[in-house]
């Protein structure tokens, strides 16, 4: 099984971790992540506006260069997953911005929103099967009470991510059974991490930390896991009273695997 | 309404899709937002002040830079009006403006610390500047 | 030759202020077969119509033009004022210059060039038209009421009364519907037992009454006073005639798992079970997806029990054929599925619950005996927080829920805190909501004295998030009035979830032929005058399945139904339309392709001696006869025929073809 891969800016520097276990992980159970060449940051935050074409260009260069591998795209960070994929809806449903997209760019051939976007979760999920993933697994992490902290980005807005129920999601609570581990269901599981408002105030982002983990510490988790960086560094570095240990989930692949 | 406000309400609604008489006033958008407290203006009261063109308030607000684009509102909406592309509309008509970046990067240096990922950077970046 | 009169009608300002209405009756004397027009305020009045009858008379008229609204208004007004005059009824053709004309049209002249051209069309069809004469057709004088809830219940019982045969086909074992599963009514507080019980008892003991519990409408055949229904009665796997009631056997039955459907699954029942005390028929009923013994072949507990003998295991399902002359839709309402609003914690906190889950645990039958427990540990509430409109008022391009108002959340919602407050006054109650909506006698008054009397909160403001911390649910709101966002810390939170027609509606509507509307509630024939028939004929709404309604509403539009009924069963035969097919036996060439079109079962294909130029004598060839009875005119098999052998009367190939030369003259 062979994807087109968008590792993203912050995966080839503070986020190495999730970009490396991924790869290891990926090899161990036989899915090739073919780097995409010249991939551009996309930008880390989706261009809501209607008239906002420029902002939207990384992400559909990326999408047609997948599209011309003929390729699935698939990306890891929450970000790039969010930026991508809801783009690559504007490129398929939405004339206005399509239009005025691939006349920015000249492509040799037109981008329509051709490219399927999938999550490396999602890959875990519906190519390779947490069933098969279970087998796979050398070391299960038995015994670990891991709570799952989707965050806002994979999930929402549901019509467009397509993700997961996204007011009950259950993907990475399967991720975590299959494993070896114990997920804990807690309720704080899909609320914002502070995202970037971390830059302008801080003490606001604390207070959205401190929330997520007291619902995760009442709940009995022990430590958590995220595939977002920004989302691991506001729970690292903003947790002010509880502080659980976050890891990215690719990490615990990789080691229930046996290749970290 | 005021011809200036009237048109930046157009304007607003232009740039963001949003029809904010879709709105049926529940309130709801303001119930789920995580940065209630932080904003002088909630989501809700966004929505109602663009369909009444008062614009030139909420530009005035530091309400627009509090919002942390979770896209709670716009998922639990009833009436999918998408009160997050609103704020996003208006924040950008303030800082499209020559000058008017509300995050520029010489402040930058000052913020970072040792562990804050590039993610946090460009998104502050796109959200806060042009 | 015909001798044609067209008036146009103004309909005071809704046609003339678009279109120039003289102008048309100008144009159209120049028509072939036209002697004589005019226009008048409104046509349809007492005035109008004598007009009408004098230039019949005075211009020996043989047919007219009515300029006016749809035909579907006032059609069978001018048929009347045609009859008065000496004219056949069939005589008279409508052009609808007002919704097809006036109403959507802004530009004067382009109105008028376009009411102009439709009269013009009217007037080329009825240089066609022939005198047609109506048939009749026996009514067959028993009624089919499909649903036994309140509504069905209502209908059945009305028609009883009027002294005519009804047969009530319910799905579940028991007739009694949501009502039976609701503690206290709206807004009087009298428990819905006590009234509705006794008359489940009298629809039971009604013997003009016949129920079928258990029982499923399988197909439907025929038409308006002569249909016919197969009725599926399921096997129960226990003789009704011998089962007492006892209900031994469903407690000594081993098997738990079933989720108790009365008690919307709270708790669990047997496999074999009486869906609750009151039921009726008050019999045992098995249900072979639990059963033991019908999975395993073992167990049988239930019949070493059973005292007098009722347990079969090998009862079949029955098919029952029966007649009717007219039938009414009565097939309620349930729930929405609450799995794309997990804001609200439904799926994930046993203790948020929907309003009917709650009419059961404030219900003395209920899993609680009456005394309110919260599922997750049966502990007393102290806070309970009631979220409104969950599911109702959803725009189309929302994730999911109803376009539509559920209409009786409001005071179910007043009720339940009013009742919570009542009976254990150390509680908390508040009521998120977006909107009060409590249009209904005495309804006003009972949601204030909820607030008033029984200082229940109401918060203007919706629930954005419900998470759980502690044994106490984080429900977290905004309350507008106060701009604040608000969070209760709450034992129990309660979900006025929407309704949506109950999923058998859909598939009766089909098997009937009767429409259903975007949400699959039944349409009407007109949405205000004529809201208790469906638009096929024969065919009437009652209860829940036209749209949402209260307790008190829906016992108005069932007794409204059986009203409709009963004018229909009173009449010995039924006038039929004349405008039926007819089949030209000499082009008919016998494909049968008429007969498998035809939705009624009206044509038949026959052995018949042909007569005709150029046809040798003694010809006999198998040809398609239609059953002029049983035609209602639909004109499918007019389309469909490939020869061109058959034909509407009053709407023939060349009248259509005249029209659309008319048109594109």
């Amino acid at each position: 099984m062979n994807f087109s891969y968008y590792p993203g800016c912050t995966l080839k520097t503070k986020a190495k971790e999730l970009d490396m276990y991924a790869r290891k992980s990926a090899e161990a159970l036989g899915v090739t992540m073919e780097e995409l060449e010249n991939w551009q940051c996309c930008g880390a935050v989706y261009p809501m506006a209607e008239d906002e074409i420029a902002t939207k260009l990384s992400a559909v260069r990326a999408l047609a260069a997948a599209k011309e591998k003929k390729q699935d795209l698939l990306t890891l960070c929450s970000a790039c997953h969010h930026v991508l994929k809801r783009v690559n809806d504007d490129m398929k449903n939405n004339e206005y911005i399509r239009t005025r997209a691939n006349n920015y760019l000249k492509l040799d051939e037109a981008y329509e929103g051709e490219t399927n976007v999938v999550h490396y979760l999602e890959m875990l999920r519906d190519t390779v099967g947490f069933d098969n993933l279970k087998k796979a697994v050398v070391n299960p992490l038995k015994g670990r009470k891991i709570g799952a902290f989707y965050g806002c980005l994979l999930l929402r807005p549901s019509g467009v991510m397509a993700f997961d129920n996204a007011e009950n999601p259950t993907i990475i609570e399967d991720f975590i059974k299959a494993i070896g581990a114990t997920p804990v269901v807690f309720p704080c599981r899909n609320e914002c991490c502070g995202g970037y408002i971390a830059m302008d105030d801080k003490a606001a982002a604390q207070k959205q930390v401190e929330r997520i983990m007291d619902s995760a510490v009442e709940h009995g988790a022990e430590e958590l896991i995220t595939a977002c960086p920004l989302c691991m560094y506001n729970l690292d570095a903003n947790a002010t009273c509880h502080k659980l240990p976050v890891r990215y989930f690719t990490e615990l692949l990789a080691e229930a695997l046996g290749v970290k | 309404m005021h011809d200036t406000n009237k048109d930046m309400a157009e304007q607003v609604i232009r740039m963001s899709g949003v029809n904010p008489r879709k709105c049926m006033k529940c309130g709801k958008c303001s119930g789920t937002c995580p940065a209630y407290d932080e904003m002088e203006y909630h989501p809700h009261q966004f929505v109602a002040m663009v369909e009444k063109g008062r614009i030139e308030e909420l530009m005035a607000s530091k309400s627009l830079y509090k919002c942390l684009s979770c896209f709670a509102c716009v998922e639990r909406c009833p009436r999918n009006v998408e009160p997050a592309k609103l704020v996003e509309a208006v924040r950008l008509l303030v800082i499209r403006q020559q000058g008017k970046n509300y995050l520029k990067a010489e402040d930058l240096p000052a913020l970072l610390d040792e562990k804050i990922p590039q993610q946090a950077l460009v998104s502050a970046m796109r959200k806060y500047s042009k | 030759m015909q001798r044609i009169g067209v008036f146009v009608c103004w309909c005071g300002s809704n046609i003339a202020a678009t279109v120039d209405v003289a102008a048309v009756a100008e144009a159209m004397k120049n028509e072939p077969g036209v002697v004589y027009t005019t226009d008048y305020q409104y046509m349809c009045s007492e005035g109008g119509q004598s007009r009408i009858k004098q230039a019949i008379k005075d211009y020996n008229l043989t047919g007219i033009v009515v300029c006016s609204c749809s035909p579907r208004m006032h059609e069978a007004t001018f048929r009347k004022t045609a009859v008065a005059a000496g004219l056949n009824p069939y005589m008279v053709e409508i052009a609808n210059i007002r919704e097809h004309c006036s109403w959507i049209h802004k530009d004067k002249e382009e109105a008028t060039e376009k009411a102009v051209i439709l009269a013009r069309t009217a007037v080329a069809k009825l240089m066609l038209n022939a005198p047609l004469t109506s048939g009749t057709s026996p009514v067959i004088k028993r009624a089919l009421v499909i649903g036994g809830g309140i509504a069905g219940i209502q209908t059945a019982l009305d028609i009883a009364d009027a002294g005519y045969e009804v047969d009530i086909v319910e799905k579940r074992p028991t007739i009694g519907g949501r009502m039976a599963q609701l503690d206290k009514t709206f807004p009087t507080l009298d428990c819905a037992a006590c009234i509705l019980t006794p008359k489940m008892v009298d629809a039971a003991s009604n013997e003009k009454i016949t129920l079928y519990t258990y029982s499923e409408v399988e197909s439907v055949k025929g038409f308006v006073g002569n249909f016919s229904a197969k009725i599926r009665k399921k096997a129960r796997f226990v003789d009704a005639t011998k089962c007492t009631g006892c209900a031994v056997c469903t407690e000594k039955c081993p098997s738990r798992k079933a989720k108790n459907e009365f008690n919307m699954g709270l708790n669990n029942r047997g496999a074999i079970y009486i869906p609750f005390a009151q039921a009726i028929p008050n019999v045992a009923t098995i249900d072979p997806e639990y059963c033991i013994h019908a999975k395993t072949g073992k167990c049988g507990i239930c019949q070493k029990n059973c005292s007098a003998g009722a347990i079969d295991f090998d009862q079949k399902d029955e098919i029952i054929e029966r007649e009717y002359g007219a039938i009414v839709m009565a097939t309620g309402f349930q729930p929405i599925k609450l799995d794309n609003f997990e804001e609200f914690g439904y799926a994930q906190y046993p203790d948020v619950v929907t309003s009917l889950e709650f009419e059961r645990l404030m219900n003395a039958a209920g899993p609680t005996k009456g005394t309110l427990l919260r599922p997750s540990d049966l502990s007393h509430p102290k806070t309970l927080v009631f979220v409104q409109c969950v599911g109702s008022r959803c725009s189309a391009d929302a994730k999911d829920g109803k376009p539509y108002c559920s209409k009786i959340c409001c005071m179910y919602t007043a009720k339940h805190a009013m009742l919570v407050r009542e009976k254990y006054p150390d509680t908390d109650v508040h009521v998120f909501y977006i909107d009060v909506r409590t249009p209904g006698k005495n309804f006003d008054e009972f949601q204030r004295r909820a607030v008033e009397q029984y200082g229940v909160d109401y918060i203007k403001g919706m629930v954005g998030k419900v998470t759980k911390k502690g044994d106490k649910l984080m429900v977290q709101g905004s309350d507008l009035l106060n701009n604040e966002q608000i969070t209760i810390a709450a034992d129990m939170v309660i979900l006025a979830t929407a309704i949506e027609p109950d999923p058998s509606a859909k598939q009766i509507a089909s098997l009937l032929t009767a429409s259903i509307d975007t949400n699959n509630w039944m349409t009407e024939a007109h949405a205000k005058l004529r809201p208790v028939e469906s638009p096929t004929a024969g065919v009437f709404l009652s209860g829940v399945c036209q749209g949402p309604k209260d307790v008190p509403e829906t016992v108005a539009q069932a007794s409204a139904a059986a009203s409709k009924v009963i004018g229909l069963l009173s009449k010995d035969h039924m006038v039929t339309n004349p405008c039926v097919a007819q089949s030209n036996e000499l082009l008919c060439n016998g494909c049968t392709t008429c007969e498998k079109v035809c939705p009624y079962g009206a044509i038949e294909y026959k052995d018949k001696p042909i007569v005709g130029p150029g046809v040798p004598r003694g010809t006999i060839r198998r040809v398609a006869e239609v059953n002029p009875a049983i035609c209602q005119g639909c004109g499918a098999c007019t389309v469909a025929c490939p020869s061109g052998a058959m034909d509407l009367k009053g709407f023939t190939n060349r009248q259509i073809m005249a029209e659309v030369d008319a048109i594109c003259k």
